[in-house]
């Protein structure tokens, strides 16, 4: 006996049919429902390295032209926390009213504890339901929504609204790969942004979950990950930078664990930068890697210390600043939509 | 005794009890023997005579014990005293060592049968420290005293109260359990209602949560407020029974009882320091788990699977203004709560509401049998995006120190398995996660359900799928050992037999024009033909890994008995040979058993093959499929070397050619003879014995004389052995006129 190394091209199946048939199959197997279509991309994702090895450099403006920009502005230098959401089943823009208050009333029962609570009743919260028109990539994408919690003031005389509690934001920025997947009853947000109370979160998680069969995870981002968003985020062209670029390493060690944080001066950052880059508008898994690979050798180089050897769980800069845990903040208007377009491939490539 | 000589005693146990060590296996080995404490004591004396001290000490103790168990002496002037002396006897063992059972059993007795003052009472109960363990029947005991109605209330409180303190020393549960219904009707009471809610949390299981418990406490919550015992036991319940509590409990709550009150706390630490060995830690009394983000539990509070709610909320509230048309068929729709049995399903089909959170159909196989034939895309669409999500946020080994939510991943991936043997077909979304999960599992976490995972892979292309699945199994399974190699080709075994099933059923549903059925129909067989291919390269190496192993040979041609029989049994236009490491490490086992199977195997090939040709000369313009010439090439090979080794006695002439000069040169002149039916190293045995039967007297036993006649003779005792593969392969392959 000899050991074959096992090679199928070369197995001599018994059965030998007039003509190639693998294409044949492969339509018969793969491709005929939505379902299929989805196994096939998350086929082709898990074969291939998770990532394609190049992206867009966020272009300036590309937000659509009737964007409230109030709205945005309000969604700007919030600390946001993220989730993947499934698509939502049988969601409907027209009913967003309707959502209010069913919403309200399920907030309030839970808030209650145990007392049953009519819908329609007037609470000391108010929850709305509103669209963010144009926070979308392309024409395909679904339309943005926001709910917001806002505590009501108990004098009825005036009737202005109190503050914010809670707001969290759905959306879908370029999400062609998903959209593909699914029928005409889901809507595709994959990526839901929360701020305020996690107990709340929870509850209008559990809400969501309940109404539209869906299902919220935490959106954590891996070192992989947060070195594509420094080396893209560096890459932005900006008039004027708001903040210093900084990157936070973990040391794991016992019994708390070291951080090292290290801060450059953005246009640094972006000398080091144009000087490894080589494709105009486009950044490269090795662009990445040398960017990051040269900040490593300087740190290196003046405390002898290997930071490849750790972990990365912060990067920050002036288009926005993300950690580990999945907590970002977007800081420049310009750059928000390229920003979500990236949140959003993390959201979907969680949810395949 | 007299009280002096007690007094005494005490004293000497007072200088000697330092001697912890010694005094602890003693009490260790009170447990062992629940007799009464007297013999038991004995028995120890004679065991440790050397510590005469320590012997005292026990007999101060048993004197106090006698004491307790008969209660105080009337007539005693110095009453008082001596129960003092006792008490104190009874404490400084009692903190220093603990009690063992059969003390716990008397002094329980004591307090609460009403003999002594409530003083007494609570001296005696707060002392009640185990040594080891508390027997269950101490307590019963207990619990039966509380109905007689001797005791104040105060002692009743102290005792529900040392009852939960002790609750995990107590050596069984059962019984108590039996008791649920007369804890829960103490609840009434309102001094020990905290103190039996918090027992009732510990005691509660499942079948503890009845309807008309459910009220009561709800109940008491309306007259007494909402109370953090009674909301632990509610939410307790409510979470063993979500139905029955439509009420919403807070989430977040965490401590319903404070664990700090617990007065025997240090005692308890005390005493298991002593006994170094690990005792169960005591219940948490935490709910939810504090995870690092806790948001997925709180989410997803109880069950990994949702409750069954039917979706009329959703429909409800997209539709602004219902019509009467509406209203009538909404009226129609049949409540899946109310769905109990397989009729209703059939009578209401037409109008049943699927759940609005989909997940919740793995419980119910009512409703898989919906979900089987509704053939709607997006309810397979909304499962596989939630069965995806969950299998992702469950698996264990995702997450660090994750591993106490163990049992539920397990129990969560054999409610999948249950409902895809259910339906007989595997879901996609658990193809997707073992794309994921298969490069980073260690072969050992959950790997039953993870191999049953495998055999349930939906079918489809075989070269597709072997990067992103079998390339990682085929490094586990040369990595591993021979149990888990034997475990992956079982479940090989049965992911063959579920794609040929599969596909037997879907050629013979599709009414395809002919030429489609051929391509795809040749393409599907492409990729059964490669599955094969990988397992006989699987088994090929594990054979030599293994060195010869029978046992995983078993495994190995259970697999290939499904494989002879596809073009049969399936109907499927296939037939692919085992590879010829295989063949021959069967041919030359020691096992009979294995060559048996051996026999019956080549026996089914051999129907196979001639079922092909047959058809293939009836329906010769048409058939696509010709099995290559060298298939039946190399079934003939191994025919010929079997019949040459087994019948013949003319072994490697044909077929598998060995150079006779190697033969010689091994020093085996003799080889002709040495694997036929009769010298084959499996059937030697047999036919000794079959000689030997035969002719009892006989010293030495000719093997040579098996011939002609007795051949025969001999083929019918090797039947009648059981070998009926051996039989089969007999009957369709030799012609019985040529017996040698």
């Amino acid at each position: 006996m000899t050991m074959d190394p096992y090679v199928a091209s070369e197995s001599t199946p018994e059965l030998t049919p007039r003509q190639s048939t693998s294409s044949g199959l492969k339509d018969y197997l793969i491709g005929a429902t939505p379902l299929q279509k989805r196994l096939e991309s998350v086929r082709k994702q898990t074969s291939f390295v998770p990532t394609p090895p190049q992206r867009k450099i966020p272009q300036c403006s590309q937000l659509q032209e009737n964007i409230d920009s109030q709205k945005v502005a309000f969604l700007l230098h919030k600390q946001w926390t993220l989730y993947s959401v499934t698509p939502l089943y049988k969601f409907s823009y027209n009913n967003l009213k309707e959502y209010s208050k069913l919403l309200n009333a399920f907030i309030a029962a839970e808030k209650q504890k145990g007392l049953a609570v009519e819908v329609g009743e007037d609470f000391n919260i108010k929850v709305i339901f509103s669209t963010l028109l144009g926070m979308k990539g392309t024409q395909r994408d679904p339309e943005a929504f926001l709910v917001q919690i806002l505590s009501k003031s108990q004098m009825p005389s005036e009737n202005r609204e109190g503050k914010v509690l809670w707001t969290g934001w759905f959306c879908c920025v370029f999400g062609d790969n998903l959209l593909e997947t699914v029928s005409q009853d889901f809507t595709c947000l994959p990526l839901f942004l929360a701020n305020g109370a996690e107990s709340n979160t929870a509850i209008i998680g559990t809400w969501f979950q309940k109404t539209f069969d869906c299902y919220f995870s935490p959106l954590a981002i891996s070192a992989f990950n947060l070195s594509w968003m420094a080396a893209m985020w560096t890459a932005c062209q900006m008039d004027c930078y708001m903040a210093t670029t900084e990157f936070l390493w973990s040391v794991p060690c016992s019994p708390q664990s070291l951080d090292i944080s290290y801060a450059i001066h953005p246009e640094d950052a972006k000398a080091l930068w144009d000087s490894v880059h080589k494709t105009p508008g486009e950044v490269t898994q090795e662009e990445v890697d040398l960017f990051m690979d040269c900040l490593y050798s300087h740190f290196h180089r003046h405390f002898k210390i290997h930071l490849s050897a750790t972990r990365l769980v912060r990067v920050s800069t002036s288009v926005a600043s993300a950690h580990t845990d999945g907590k970002v903040k977007i800081l420049c208007h310009k750059y928000l939509i390229g920003v979500l377009a990236y949140l959003t491939e993390l959201a979907i490539f969680q949810i395949e | 005794m007299s009280p002096q000589k007690r007094v005494k005693n005490s004293q000497a146990q007072n200088r000697t009890s330092q001697d912890s060590n010694s005094s602890q296996t003693k009490l260790s080995a009170w447990k062992a023997k629940p007799s009464n404490s007297k013999s038991i004591l004995k028995q120890n004396n004679t065991v440790e005579d050397c510590e005469h001290g320590n012997d005292q000490a026990e007999d101060a103790l048993q004197i106090t014990l006698e004491y307790f168990e008969k209660g105080p002496i009337k007539t005693s002037r110095s009453k008082d005293k001596i129960l003092e002396k006792h008490l104190k006897t009874v404490e400084n063992m009692a903190w220093k060592n603990g009690l063992a059972p059969d003390a716990i059993d008397i002094l329980l007795n004591a307090a609460l049968s009403g003999k002594f003052g409530n003083a007494v009472n609570t001296r005696i109960l707060k002392c009640l420290i185990p040594a080891t363990l508390i027997s269950e029947h101490s307590v019963v005991k207990a619990v039966s005293w509380l109905c007689v109605g001797k005791c104040s209330g105060s002692t009743k409180v102290l005792f529900y109260r040392w009852l939960v303190a002790m609750f995990d020393f107590i050596d069984n549960k059962e019984q108590i359990n039996l008791l649920y219904g007369f804890f829960f009707a103490s609840l009434q009471d309102d001094a020990l209602c905290p103190y039996v809610c918090h027992l009732l949390y510990l005691l509660t299981k499942k079948e503890n949560v009845k309807p008309f418990r459910v009220r009561k406490l709800l109940d008491l919550q309306a007259k007494i407020g909402m109370q953090p015992h009674l909301q632990a036991l509610l939410s307790l319940y409510k979470f063993f029974v979500p139905t029955l509590i439509s009420v919403s409990l807070p989430v977040r709550k965490k401590i319903y009882f404070k664990n700090s009150e617990n007065m025997w706390n240090s005692a308890l630490l005390a005493m298991r320091l002593r006994n170094q060995q690990p005792f169960p830690e005591p219940l948490k009394l935490v709910l939810g788990s504090a995870n690092v983000r806790p948001l997925k539990r709180k989410l997803n509070s109880h069950s990994v699977i949702p409750v069954l709610n039917s979706g009329s909320y959703t429909k409800e509230c997209g539709k602004k203004e219902m019509s009467l048309s509406d209203c009538l068929s909404h009226n129609r729709s049949f409540p899946l709560e109310q769905l109990q049995n397989f009729p209703q399903l059939l009578q209401n089909i037409h109008c049943l509401e699927l759940p609005s959170q989909i997940g919740s159909v793995l419980n119910n196989s009512l409703l898989l049998h919906y979900i089987n034939c509704v053939r709607d895309e997006s309810i397979l669409l909304r499962l596989y995006h939630w069965l995806s999500q969950t299998l992702q946020e469950e698996c264990i080994w995702y997450k660090v120190n994750n591993y106490e939510h163990g049992k539920d991943f397990t129990n969560f991936l054999d409610t999948i398995i249950r409902a895809q043997c259910f339906l007989q077909e595997g879901f996609y979304s658990c193809e997707a996660f073992l794309y994921k999960s298969l490069p980073l599992w260690d072969g050992l976490c959950c790997r039953s359900q993870f191999l049953q995972l495998v055999s349930w892979i939906p079918f489809s292309s075989f070269s597709e799928v072997k990067p992103l699945l079998f390339d990682h199994l085929a490094q586990l399974f040369f990595t591993s050992t021979i149990y888990f190699k034997c475990s992956v080709l079982q479940s090989l075994k049965e992911l063959l037999q579920n794609w040929l099933l599969w596909l037997s059923v879907d050629i013979r549903m599709k009414p395809l024009t002919s030429s489609l059925l051929e391509t795809t129909l040749g393409g599907s067989m492409d990729s059964v033909s490669k599955l094969i291919d990988y397992v006989g390269w699987l088994s090929t190496t594990a054979m030599r890994l293994e060195s010869n192993s029978t046992f995983l040979l078993h495994f190995i041609l259970d697999f290939y008995e499904k494989v002879c029989d596809i073009y049969v049994n399936y109907n499927l236009p296939l037939v692919v040979l085992f590879p010829p490491g295989i063949f021959h490490s069967a041919l030359l086992s020691l096992d009979t058993s294995i060559l048996n199977q051996l026999c019956y195997i080549m026996h089914r090939y051999h129907k196979n093959l001639s079922a092909a040709k047959k058809n293939e000369l009836v329906q010769k313009a048409k058939s696509e499929f010709n099995f290559s010439s060298k298939t039946y090439q190399q079934f003939n090979q191994y025919l010929t070397t079997m019949v040459g080794c087994l019948w013949t006695s003319k072994p490697f002439e044909k077929g598998t050619y060995i150079d006779l000069q190697i033969l010689e040169s091994a020093g085996i002149m003799e080889y002709k003879n040495s694997l036929n039916l009769v010298c084959h190293p499996s059937l030697l045995s047999y036919a000794a014995s079959f000689l030997l039967q035969e002719n009892l007297e006989e010293r030495t036993i000719n093997m040579g004389s098996i011939r002609g006649k007795k051949w025969n003779w001999y083929l019918e005792y090797l039947f009648s052995e059981g070998l009926q593969g051996l039989k089969l392969f007999i009957g369709s392959n030799i012609h019985h006129s040529s017996v040698p």
